[in-house]
């Protein structure tokens, strides 16, 4: 179907909403609330439009997209209300951005930008609720929290952990976990699902933080080495010290559509750790010694054919395994099967 | 799994047996939960220990450890008593005798009868039964608290026959969706990384297959089949097998019987050990060699819905550790033979040209989402779903299958079943996950253990326990909890300080010599 905004002509698809024909379509409208996964929740206001033959302003996340339909996004009454949303969101918490986790990476930022705020117009009194420190993996700063609720959205309807909700009341609302716990004593599995929601920096993932910039980083997809159900994740790298900072799930993945568990999310350290093997090792009188390529090889080589010549090729067993790539596997077998000459070959699948 | 994660949402009953669904494949927990949440899929849980997604089931019931079979019998006793089979399905894609021979077979599992066996009360089993057979598309869903069972292959049989029964295969939201446990284990299966198949299945006794791959190859082959991993250990205990070659797998964690393990390693003549660590299992090797982890490589991992994916490398590898190809094209090539891939995509390629199931896959096909195997000519899409309209094979097999109890049960002088799995926050053997502090600090060794045994044995929560079989003990923490019914305890396999694997049974299931890591009997004592 055909609607205009702004006084253009876009095409729109039968079930979007005014926000999402927006932005599929190149036009920023600031949101908050709204994220593709968890829906509209029409909580934070801050995508206001002005929409020909409706009264008042509408929130764009929650009005459908209608054949015809004449939309103004950047009306000086729109403008007016977004800023003041925004504003109203700034003044209210600690959006002090310099050493933010989630700078350059924050959609309030994004909203500010696009509606030139330079600074709250007003500071209400010291704000300084406690940051919890308390999770393995993730450090909450409700100081930055804009109560848009899409982590409890997430916790709830996404991954179904059923942890975090608001708590208290009026103006003293805040994110909670479970019956107002400290997130590390929660029930809390540590997925990480609320951090990659959350828009602003109230939650983040506590070991990255200081580490290095999102423009920084270098950003690699790959597949989680873990469980069988090889959910896509998006490595972020500091290429200046070769190690992997945080990860992200893909959003757009089949499999996992951005969810991942403690493991693939957090459970990187293994592969920068100071006791990774760096050189071939050779036993000699039961101490290992280190060894270059060329003599472990031709020790195998040798060995391999030693025995093989001396007691049968079938005296020869490999193991493959379930945790490297169907390439590696594919050229062990063949290696079993053709250099040795034997199907002794098998792996850990069923262990 | 027959079936793709996306179709998960198409079922109207999922029944979940034998998978604690939360702890070992939290994002498949996750859909499931979604699709009750959103009022589309009713849960049936079937498990011993009382799993996460319990709280999210239709119905619950414990089973005692082992009786799967009877279980599903039981159903499908009551599922044809009361005509609720698919008679269609029946009729027009599975063998008849067979059909006939589990319809006898299940005669006498009557609800009463299975209730002896399981401890599952008759009246929940015709609730699970109806909630099952009546539903237009149910899938099942099971991990290795099907398989790692003396009757493993018997249990797996038995969801094949019960899917078979409902007419649910070949349909979204439908199958039967074995949750494997690791990575790359349905790649390594894929890849010919078993005692007597070729990439792809292909039988090494078959002489087409192996002239086929002579030809590819340009070797001679061998037509005997291989030993599978647990009689390759028996074989080295014995003296009859010379050399290992470990690729990134630790035994000495895993094995069902370590004391055996240790004794066979120590036995070989050489022993190469290929990782990215010195594992348990690496400190017993002759020579071992460094490999990468899945951060520093490009290559495919085939995940449990037989999707295949890339990945994409993102750090440098440290020192002088190689890539594991690069160390088997080193070693071959000192063997005498000649190859030259200088990439993974050389690999891939060669893999597309002896493997039907992967022939029309490229790495640019699969791209950022991957592609599901049968995947046979590059216009083909890819395959979600097996088995639509027709199997493989063409008419389906049902199998009569009788209940054979466990091969070790309680008594008196062991009075508790003993199970063991993963957890969450670990993984496997740890030779990964170990090595994250925040993990370590997460979790450590436990054992679950119901409050009536604790309080049976005088331990509270945090306590040493130790646990004893046959086979060994070990002392570790008690972790009391409701979710554990009396008379049964829970170890966790991922820690060296208090390997399960030292308590576990050995026996072997006789087809697919699987040990019996999910049934044994202990014995609980406060240390
Ligand atoms: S980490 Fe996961 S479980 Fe914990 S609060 Fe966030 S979304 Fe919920
Ligand atoms: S913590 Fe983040 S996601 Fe949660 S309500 Fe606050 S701003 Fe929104
Ligand atoms: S992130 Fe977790 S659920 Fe996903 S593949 Fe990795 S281990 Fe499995
Ligand atoms: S995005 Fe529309 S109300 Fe928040």
């Amino acid at each position: 179907m055909k609607i205009t905004i702004n006084g253009k002509n876009i095409e729109a698809r039968e079930g979007q909403t005014i926000l999402q024909a927006a932005l599929a379509n190149g036009i920023y409208i600031p949101h908050l609330c709204y994220h593709e996964k968890i829906g509209a929740a029409g909580k934070c206001r801050a995508c206001v439009v002005e929409v020909e033959g409706m009264r008042g302003l509408q929130t764009s996340c929650s009005v459908m997209a209608k054949e015809d339909m004449v939309v103004n996004t950047c009306s000086q009454n729109a403008l007016n209300a977004q800023k003041l949303v925004i504003d109203l969101m700034l003044s209210s918490g600690t959006h002090d951005c310099l050493a933010c986790e989630q700078n350059g990476n924050c959609e309030l930022q994004d909203a500010a930008y696009f509606l030139g705020i330079e600074r709250p117009s007003v500071q209400y009194g010291e704000i300084n609720r406690e940051f919890d420190t308390s999770s393995e993996f993730v450090y909450v700063e409700r100081n930055k929290c804009i109560s848009c609720g899409r982590c409890v959205a997430a916790c709830n309807t996404t991954v179904v952990n059923q942890v975090l909700d608001f708590g208290h009341r009026g103006h003293h609302t805040e994110i909670v976990f479970d019956t107002d716990k400290k997130m590390g004593e929660s029930s809390c599995v540590q997925c990480g699902e609320c951090v990659q929601m959350c828009p602003v920096g109230a939650i983040v993932d506590k070991n990255a933080r200081g580490k290095g910039r999102l423009w920084d980083l270098k950003k690699v997809e790959t597949v989680c080495p873990y469980c069988g159900v090889g959910c896509k994740l998006e490595l972020h790298v500091n290429e200046k010290t070769n190690k992997i900072i945080k990860v992200r799930g893909v959003e757009d993945a089949p499999v996992n559509k951005g969810m991942l568990c403690v493991k693939g999310r957090y459970g990187f350290d293994f592969v920068g750790h100071p006791d990774r093997l760096t050189t071939p090792l050779i036993k000699e009188n039961g101490q290992f010694r280190e060894a270059s390529w060329e003599e472990a090889i031709a020790l195998v080589a040798s060995k391999m054919t030693e025995i093989k010549d001396k007691f049968g090729a079938d005296t020869i067993m490999g193991l493959a395994s379930a945790k490297v790539t169907n390439e590696e596997n594919y050229t062990f077998q063949k290696l079993f099967r053709t250099a040795i000459g034997t199907n002794n070959i098998d792996h850990c699948a069923r262990l | 799994m027959t079936n793709d994660i996306n179709g998960i949402k198409s079922s109207d009953v999922a029944l979940i047996i034998g998978s604690d669904t939360t702890e070992a494949h939290p994002v498949i927990s996750a859909r499931l939960k979604q699709a009750v949440i959103e009022g589309k899929t009713k849960l049936i849980v079937i498990d011993p220990k009382k799993i996460k997604l319990a709280d999210f089931a239709a119905i619950y019931a414990s089973q005692r450890p082992g009786t799967d079979v009877a279980v599903m019998n039981g159903m499908m006793h009551i599922i044809l008593k009361n005509g609720w089979e698919d008679k269609e399905f029946i009729a027009n894609r599975v063998e008849p005798e067979g059909f006939e021979a589990l319809k006898k077979e299940v005669e006498k599992f009557t609800p009463e009868y299975v209730e002896k066996i399981s401890g599952i009360p008759a009246k929940t089993l015709e609730e699970i039964a109806e909630l099952f057979g009546k539903a237009k598309a149910a899938a099942i869903y099971y991990a290795m608290g099907i398989t790692q069972h003396t009757t493993g292959v018997d249990n797996v049989k038995s969801t094949a026959n019960l899917q078979m029964l409902c007419g649910n295969m070949g349909i979204p939201g439908g199958g039967v969706n074995p949750l494997r446990g690791q990575s790359n284990v349905q790649g390594a299966c894929d890849m010919g990384g078993l005692p007597n198949v070729y990439t792809a299945y292909q039988q090494v006794a078959n002489a087409d297959a192996q002239a086929k791959m002579e030809n590819y190859w340009k070797v001679k082959l061998n037509n005997k089949p291989g030993k599978p991993m647990t009689v390759a250990f028996d074989d080295a205990y014995e003296g009859k097998m010379k050399a290992f070659y470990i690729m990134g797998e630790n035994p000495m964690i895993s094995d069902p019987d370590l004391h055996h393990a240790e004794e066979a390693l120590k036995k070989l003549e050489f022993l190469v050990v290929e990782d990215i660590f010195m594992t348990e299992t690496a400190k017993f090797a002759h020579v071992v060699l460094p490999a990468s982890t899945y951060a520093e490589k490009e290559g495919t991992f085939s995940n449990t819905e037989r999707r295949v994916q890339k990945l994409n490398p993102a750090v440098k590898a440290p020192g002088s550790a190689l890539h594991d190809w690069e160390i088997h094209q080193l070693i071959a090539n000192k063997m005498g033979l000649n190859w030259n891939y200088t990439k993974a995509e050389d690999i891939f390629n060669e893999i597309r040209a002896v493997t039907p199931s992967y022939a029309g896959m490229t790495y640019d096909r699969i791209g950022r989402y991957g592609l599901h195997w049968p995947c046979p000519t590059t216009e083909h899409p890819g395959t979600p779903v097996l088995h639509v309209g027709k199997f493989t094979k063409g008419l389906g097999t049902m199998f009569p299958i009788p209940f054979k109890d466990p091969a070790e049960l309680p008594d008196a002088e062991f009075p508790t079943y003993l199970t063991t799995g993963r957890i969450l926050q670990h993984f496997h053997t740890g030779t990964m996950s170990r090595k994250s502090e925040g993990l370590n600090n997460l979790a450590g060794p436990h054992v679950m253990i119901s409050v009536e045994d604790a309080e049976r044995i005088g331990v509270k929560n945090s306590e040493m326990v130790k646990v004893t079989t046959r086979r060994g003990s070990i002392t570790t923490k008690a972790f009391i909890t409701k979710r554990i019914p009396n008379g049964t305890a829970f170890v966790p396999f991922h820690f060296w300080e208090a390997p399960a694997n030292q308590l576990t049974n050995n026996a072997l299931d006789p087809i697919a010599k699987i040990p019996e890591y999910k049934v044994c009997a202990c014995k609980l004592e406060r240390a």
